[in-house]
C-alpha cells in the first residue's frame, strides 16, 4: 500500500458508494441531503470533493467515512461494506482504516502532540512503528513541537498535528473536512503541500471536502456536487479552471 | 431576563434537581428535627397535664426529677383533708420499675420508657379527669390484684381474671397478681407500661409496708383556685416538705424533658448542617459549569444591552427557584423524616403514635431560609463570573473566562488549615479550658481549609493514579488523568464533597473503634468476678436475686453495687455504692491504688475521684453534705481515687454508710465469684434458673459484659454512618452531576475521539477512570483527615476513659474500595449518556 504508484496502472478503487442517499427529516420538513450517489474513490489519489453550500459534499464524506448512517445505498471502504457493519465493527474500522482531518477541533486539548498523533494507535493498543512515525513527523516538520499541548501551538502547526495523526497508522483512505477552512493562506498551503507529499510519496488515498479552488488545485480529481447528485469531475485541476466550473454551479443553483 | 431565567431553569431541569437534592436532604433534616421535637413536646404535653393534681405536696427539693423514692408520711393526708378550699387528699406511690412479663415469658416496654407501678386512688388531675379510666372489669380492691392500662393488657395477652407476671427492683422480685381490671390513661403513655395496687400493696412492695407516699395530691373544691389552695397547703407544711401548684409542676416537668429530648434536635441539625456544606459544594460547582456553558448565551444577553448586574442577577434568580423548590421539597421530605423517626422511636418502645405531627410555622419559615439562604451564597461566585462574561464572547469561539487565579482560595484554604492546626495543637498539647471545643473548632478549620487547598493537596494523587491507568489503560488513561486535571476546581469541588462525608466517617470509626477498645480493655483489667448480674436496660432490680444467688453452692462472693441520684454540696450527683469487704475481690476501683482505696472505704465514708474533688472543692478528710433520698447527713471523704470505669460517676460510698441514710434497696450490679474448683457449669445453670423468670435482669460473663458495653457504640455508630451516608450520597450525586455536565461540555472532544475509533466501552471506561479518580481523591483525603481527626480525638478524651486508640484499618481500606466503587457508580449515567453522543457533533462546526 505505500509502495509509489506505478503511473499507468490500472486505478485500485480504495472506497466506493453506490446509490447513497441520505435524507433528512420527515413529511414536510423532508431534506434530501444526497440523491442516489454512486461513486468510487480511487486508491492513492488526491480527491477534491466540491460544491456549494447544500450540496451535499459533506454529507456525502460523513456517510462515506462511516460517521454518519445511510438513508439509502451502500458505502465500501477496500472490501469492506461500512452499510452492514455493527457498531463495535465500525468503529473498529474508523480506528484502523481511515484517518480523518476535520476543520476545526482536531486534536484532544488535554494531550500532547506526540500522544495526539498516537491516539488512533494507542486506542487500538498498538505501537507506532518508528521508523515511520520519525518520518511522518519529519516530513510535517514538527520534531521540536511533540511535547506542546493544543494550545501550545499555531493554528497550522494544529492541522498539521492532525495530518501526521491521520497518516501515521497508515489508513486505507484518509478523510478530510475542510482542513484548511480555520487557516490563513501560509498555514493553509504548508498543509496542502503536505497532503499532497503524502499521495506522491508514500502513497496515501486522501479524500477533501473544500470549497477552495485553491485547495482543489493540489488534488489529482475534483468532484463536484450539487443538490445531492454528482454533476462533474475533472481531472488534474487548477484553481482556475475550478474556480470557473464553481462559478458555473453556483449560477446553475441559483445563487 | 426573570423570563429567561426561568425558562433557563425549565430547560435544565435534571441538573438542576441534582444541585437542589443537596438543599432537599439539609432542609429534610432541619424540617424533620423541628417537627419532630414538636411533636415530641407536644405529646408529652398530654401526660404532663393528666399527671399532675391542682396542687402537689411533696419532699422539698424533689423538683421534676423522675424515679425519686422520698416519701412523705402518711398521715399527712388525713392531716390536709383539714386545710380550707381541699375537696381530696390522695396519696401517690409510683414506682418506675415495675414491668409486666407477657404471657409468651418476653417483657413489655423496658427499652427507655418506664415500667410505671402505682396506687390506686380517686384523685382527678389538674385536667379534671382522673388520671385513668376503667375500661373493663374492676379497680384493685385487695393484695393479690391490679389493673394494668389497655396496651398493655393487649400486648401481654392478658385478659380480666388472669394472672399476670409482674418483675419489680423492690425487695420482692417477682409478684403474681390476678387482673381485675383493664383502664385507659387519660393522656399518652408515651410507651409506658401501668400496673396500678391498692395503696396497701404498693405500700408493701416499694415501701417496705410503710405508710408513706411519694407525693400527696390536693383537689381544689370548687371556687377554690390553685394559687389559693397552694397557700393555705403551704401553712400547714412541715419545712421539709413542699407545695406546689399543678401548673408549676407540669411547667417544671415539661422543661425537663424538652431539655433532655434536645439532643435529639441537636442531633439531626448537626446532619443538617453536614448535608448542607456538602451540599454547597454541589451547588457552586453545579453552578460554575452551568455559567461556563452558557457563555455565549450570557454574553449575548451582555451583547443586546444587560448589565452586568442583570446577567449575574439572572443566575442568582434561577439558584432562587432551585432553592425555593429544594426547600419545599426538603420540606415534605422532612414531614417524612419526622413520621420516620416517630417509628423508630415506636420500635424502641417510646410508643408516639397517638401524637399527631406538628408543623409549626417556625418550622417552614427556618426551611424555607436554610434552603434559599444556602443556595443563594452557594450561587453568589458563579452568578458574579457570569456577569463577567465579555460581550464579544457572543461571536468568538475562543474566549473563555478568566479562571480568577487559584492562588487567593489556596492560601486562604493554607491559612485556614494552619489556624485549623494551632486550634487542634492548643486543644491537645496545651492547657486551655474547653480544649475539647477548640479540638472541634481546629477539626471544622482544618476540614474547610483542606477542600480549599485540594486543588493543589489532590494534584500528587491524581498524577500517581495517572501513571497508574497510563500503564494499564494506555490512552484512554491518560485522557482520564488529564481530564481530571483540566479543571483542578471543578474536581476539588466535586471531590471535597465526598472528602467532607469519609472524613466524618473515618473519624467515627476510628473514634468508635478506640471506645470500645477502651471499654474492653479497662473490663479486661477490672473485672475479676465471673459473672455480672445487671439489669437489660440499665435500671435497678430487686436484691433478692442477689440474696438467691448467694444460697448458690459453688457462690464464694455475691458483691453488690447500688448506685442512686444524690446530691454532694448541693450538686446533684449519680453515687454508687460498693461493699469494701467484697468488692476488692471482683472488681477495681482504681487500677493503681486499688488495695489503698479499698481500705480507706473499709474504714467508711465517701470516695472522689481526683478530678470531681477538685471539681467540688473537697479533699480527703473533709466532712462533705451528702443528700441522699432527701436525707441530708454530713460523711467523711475517706479518699480519691483515678476515675475507672467501675465507677463512671466518680462517687463512691461504702454500702454501709448507703443503707444507714437510706439509699435503695434496690441493686445496681451484683458480681458473683465461684469458689476455687466449683462445678462452673453447675453454677451457671443455678444463676440462669434464679434469672430465669425474671427477663429484666440478665447474667453476663466478662466477654458478655463486654460486648453488652460495646454493643450502644455500635448502635450510635450505625446511625451516625446512616446519616452520614446521606452526606456521601449528596457527594456521589455531585460526582454524577460534574461527570454529565463535563460529558457535556467535552462534546466535540468526545465526537472526536469517536470518529478516530474510541469505542463505546473505551469512552465509558474513560469517564469511569476520571469518576473513580475523583472519588478515591475525596476518600483519601478524608480518610487521612478522619484518622488524624479521630486520634485528636481520642487523645483529647484519653483522661476520660478513652484511654486505647485503635485505628480500624480494615474498616478504612473498606471505606476507601466503597470509594472507588462509588466512583465507578457514578459513572454509569454520564458514560452512557456520553457513548450515546452524535459523532458528528464534533465536526460539524457550528
Amino acid at each position: 500500500m505505500t509502495m509509489p504508484i506505478t503511473p499507468g496502472a490500472p486505478a485500485v478503487v480504495a472506497a466506493r458508494t453506490e446509490g447513497l442517499a441520505k435524507v433528512y427529516g420527515r413529511g414536510d420538513a423532508q431534506v434530501v441531503a444526497l440523491g442516489g450517489v454512486s461513486v468510487a474513490l480511487n486508491a492513492h489519489e488526491f480527491t477534491a470533493i466540491m460544491g456549494p453550500s447544500g450540496s451535499g459534499k459533506s454529507t456525502l464524506m460523513h456517510c462515506a467515512a462511516g460517521l454518519d448512517a445511510v438513508t439509502e445505498g451502500k458505502v465500501f471502504v477496500g472490501d469492506v461494506e461500512l452499510t452492514a457493519l455493527k457498531e463495535k465493527e465500525l468503529t473498529a474500522l474508523r480506528r484502523d482504516k481511515i484517518g480523518f482531518i476535520f476543520q476545526a477541533f482536531n486534536l484532544i486539548p488535554t494531550l500532547s502532540a506526540e500522544e495526539n498523533i498516537l491516539l488512533p494507535l494507542s486506542i487500538a493498543g498498538r505501537k507506532p512503528e518508528q521508523a515511520w512515525f520519525d518520518r511522518v513527523i519529519d516530513t510535517v516538520g514538527l520534531r521540536e513541537r511533540l511535547g506542546h499541548r493544543p494550545s501550545e501551538l499555531s493554528g497550522g502547526q494544529q492541522q498539521r498535528v492532525a495530518c501526521a495523526r491521520a497518516l501515521v497508522s497508515r489508513p486505507e483512505i484518509i478523510f478530510a473536512d475542510e482542513p484548511t477552512g480555520n487557516l490563513d493562506s501560509r498555514s493553509s498551503r504548508e498543509v496542502l503541500d503536505f497532503l499532497r507529499r503524502s499521495v506522491t510519496e508514500f502513497g496515501q488515498t486522501i479524500v477533501m471536502v473544500t470549497h477552495d479552488p485553491v485547495a482543489a488545485g493540489f488534488t489529482d480529481r475534483v468532484l463536484f456536487l450539487a443538490d445531492g447528485q454528482v454533476v462533474d469531475e475533472m481531472r488534474n485541476p487548477s484553481a482556475d479552471r475550478v474556480l470557473e466550473r464553481m462559478a458555473h454551479l453556483d449560477s446553475a443553483a441559483g445563487v | 431576563m426573570l423570563r429567561a431565567s426561568i425558562k433557563s431553569v425549565l430547560g435544565r431541569k435534571l441538573r438542576l434537581l441534582m444541585s437542589a437534592f443537596a438543599v432537599i436532604l439539609g432542609v429534610a433534616f432541619v424540617a424533620g428535627s423541628f417537627i419532630f421535637t414538636d411533636t415530641l413536646g407536644k405529646s408529652f404535653d398530654g401526660i404532663m397535664n393528666s399527671s399532675v393534681g391542682d396542687v402537689i405536696v411533696r419532699p422539698a427539693g424533689t423538683e421534676a426529677s423522675f424515679g425519686s423514692s422520698q416519701t412523705l408520711p402518711g398521715d399527712l393526708v388525713a392531716e390536709l383533708k383539714d386545710v380550707p378550699g381541699a375537696r381530696a387528699v390522695d396519696g401517690n406511690l409510683t414506682d418506675y420499675t415495675t414491668f409486666v412479663v407477657s404471657k409468651k415469658g418476653k417483657l413489655i416496654g423496658g427499652q427507655g420508657a418506664p415500667g410505671l407501678g402505682v396506687n390506686f386512688n380517686t384523685a382527678p388531675s389538674a385536667g379534671g379527669e382522673s388520671m385513668f379510666r376503667l375500661a373493663e372489669g374492676a379497680w384493685p380492691a385487695k393484695d393479690g390484684e391490679i389493673a394494668v392500662d389497655s396496651r398493655t393488657a393487649k400486648t401481654g395477652g392478658y385478659v380480666v381474671g388472669d394472672t399476670v407476671q409482674v418483675v419489680t427492683a423492690a425487695a420482692q422480685a417477682k409478684v403474681a397478681p390476678k387482673l381485675t381490671g383493664i383502664m385507659e390513661p387519660s393522656g399518652s403513655l408515651v410507651g409506658a407500661s401501668v400496673v396500678v395496687w391498692t395503696t396497701h400493696q404498693a405500700q408493701a412492695l416499694y415501701q417496705e409496708g410503710k405508710d408513706v407516699y411519694n407525693d400527696v395530691w390536693v383537689t381544689a373544691a370548687d371556687g377554690t383556685s390553685q394559687d389559693e389552695l397552694q397557700t393555705a397547703v403551704a401553712k400547714v407544711l412541715p419545712p421539709d416538705l413542699e407545695a406546689v401548684t399543678g401548673e408549676k409542676a407540669a411547667e417544671a416537668m415539661r422543661t425537663s424533658i424538652q431539655d433532655s429530648m434536645k439532643f435529639i434536635t441537636y442531633f439531626l441539625l448537626i446532619f443538617a448542617a453536614i448535608a448542607l456544606v456538602v451540599g454547597t459544594f454541589i451547588i457552586v460547582n453545579t453552578f460554575s459549569i452551568l455559567v461556563a456553558q452558557r457563555m455565549k448565551e450570557l454574553a449575548l444577553f451582555r451583547a443586546i444591552g444587560a448589565s452586568r448586574q442583570q446577567v449575574a442577577r439572572s443566575v442568582l434568580v434561577e439558584a432562587f427557584i432551585v432553592g425555593l423548590v429544594g426547600s419545599t421539597v426538603g420540606l415534605l421530605v422532612g414531614i417524612g423524616l419526622a413520621i420516620a423517626i416517630k417509628a423508630l422511636f415506636g420500635s424502641i418502645g417510646l410508643d408516639l403514635s397517638d401524637a399527631s405531627l406538628v408543623i409549626a410555622p417556625r418550622t417552614v419559615l427556618a426551611s424555607y431560609l436554610v434552603g434559599l439562604i444556602v443556595t443563594l451564597l452557594a450561587a453568589y461566585l458563579p452568578a458574579r463570573r457570569a456577569g463577567k462574561v465579555p460581550p464579544v464572547a457572543a461571536m468568538r469561539d475562543d474566549v473563555t473566562l478568566a479562571e480568577t487565579s487559584m492562588h487567593h482560595r489556596v492560601i486562604a484554604g493554607a491559612a485556614l488549615a494552619i489556624a485549623g492546626a494551632i486550634a487542634m495543637g492548643l486543644g491537645l498539647f496545651v492547657d486551655v479550658p474547653n480544649a475539647i471545643v477548640w479540638i472541634g473548632i481546629g477539626i471544622l478549620g482544618v476540614l474547610l481549609g483542606v477542600a480549599g487547598t485540594s486543588p493543589l493537596v489532590g494534584r500528587p494523587l491524581i498524577t500517581g493514579m495517572g501513571r497508574l491507568y497510563r500503564r494499564m489503560f494506555g490512552a484512554v488513561g491518560v485522557m482520564a488523568e488529564e481530564n481530571a486535571l483540566r479543571n483542578p476546581r471543578r474536581t476539588a469541588a466535586t471531590a471535597s464533597a465526598l472528602m467532607i462525608g469519609v472524613t466524618l466517617v473515618s473519624m467515627m470509626a476510628v473514634f468508635g473503634s478506640s471506645a470500645k477498645q477502651s471499654i474492653n480493655g479497662e473490663i479486661e483489667r477490672n473485672f475479676k468476678a465471673d459473672y455480672l448480674v445487671s439489669n437489660a436496660i440499665g435500671s435497678d432490680f430487686s436484691p433478692s436475686v442477689g440474696d438467691e444467688i448467694a444460697k448458690i453452692p459453688g457462690v464464694e462472693t455475691v458483691s453488690r453495687m447500688k448506685w442512686g441520684m444524690g446530691k454532694v454540696k448541693d450538686s446533684d450527683e449519680w453515687i454508687a455504692a460498693v461493699d469494701p469487704a467484697t468488692f476488692g475481690s471482683v472488681s477495681t476501683i482504681d487500677e493503681k491504688n486499688d488495695a489503698t482505696v479499698l481500705k480507706q472505704l473499709t474504714a467508711g465514708g465517701l470516695l472522689i475521684d481526683s478530678e470531681k474533688a477538685s471539681k467540688l472543692g473537697v479533699k480527703a478528710g473533709d466532712m462533705v453534705p451528702v443528700t441522699l433520698q432527701g436525707k441530708p447527713f454530713d460523711v467523711k471523704v475517706a479518699g480519691t481515687f483515678e476515675s475507672s470505669a467501675t465507677a463512671p460517676s466518680g462517687l463512691i460510698v461504702d454500702l454501709a454508710t448507703w443503707t444507714q441514710h437510706g439509699g435503695t434497696a434496690a441493686d445496681g450490679q451484683v458480681f458473683v465469684k465461684a469458689a476455687e474448683g466449683a462445678d462452673m457449669a453447675a453454677v451457671t445453670s443455678a444463676i440462669d434458673k434464679v434469672v430465669a423468670d425474671l427477663p429484666t435482669v440478665s447474667v453476663k460473663d466478662m466477654a458478655g459484659y463486654a460486648e453488652e458495653q460495646s454493643k450502644p457504640i455500635d448502635q450510635m455508630l450505625m446511625i451516625i454512618y446512616a446519616l452520614l451516608g446521606l452526606a456521601v450520597i449528596i457527594a456521589i450525586l455531585g460526582i454524577i452531576n460534574t461527570l454529565a455536565l463535563s460529558v457535556i461540555e467535552r462534546t466535540r472532544e468526545i465526537g472526536l475521539l469517536r470518529a478516530v475509533g474510541l469505542g463505546r466501552g473505551q469512552l465509558r471506561r474513560m469517564l469511569r477512570l476520571e469518576s473513580v479518580v475523583i472519588a478515591i481523591l475525596g476518600a483519601v483525603l478524608g480518610i487521612v483527615l478522619g484518622v488524624v481527626f479521630g486520634i485528636a480525638i481520642q487523645r483529647a478524651l484519653a483522661d476520660q476513659g478513652f484511654t486505647a486508640l485503635s485505628i480500624p484499618w480494615l474498616q478504612l481500606i473498606a471505606f476507601l474500595l466503597l470509594a472507588g466503587l462509588v466512583g465507578v457508580l457514578a459513572s454509569v449515567w454520564p458514560g452512557r449518556r456520553a457513548a450515546k453522543m452524535q459523532i458528528l457533533d464534533a465536526i460539524s462546526s457550528e
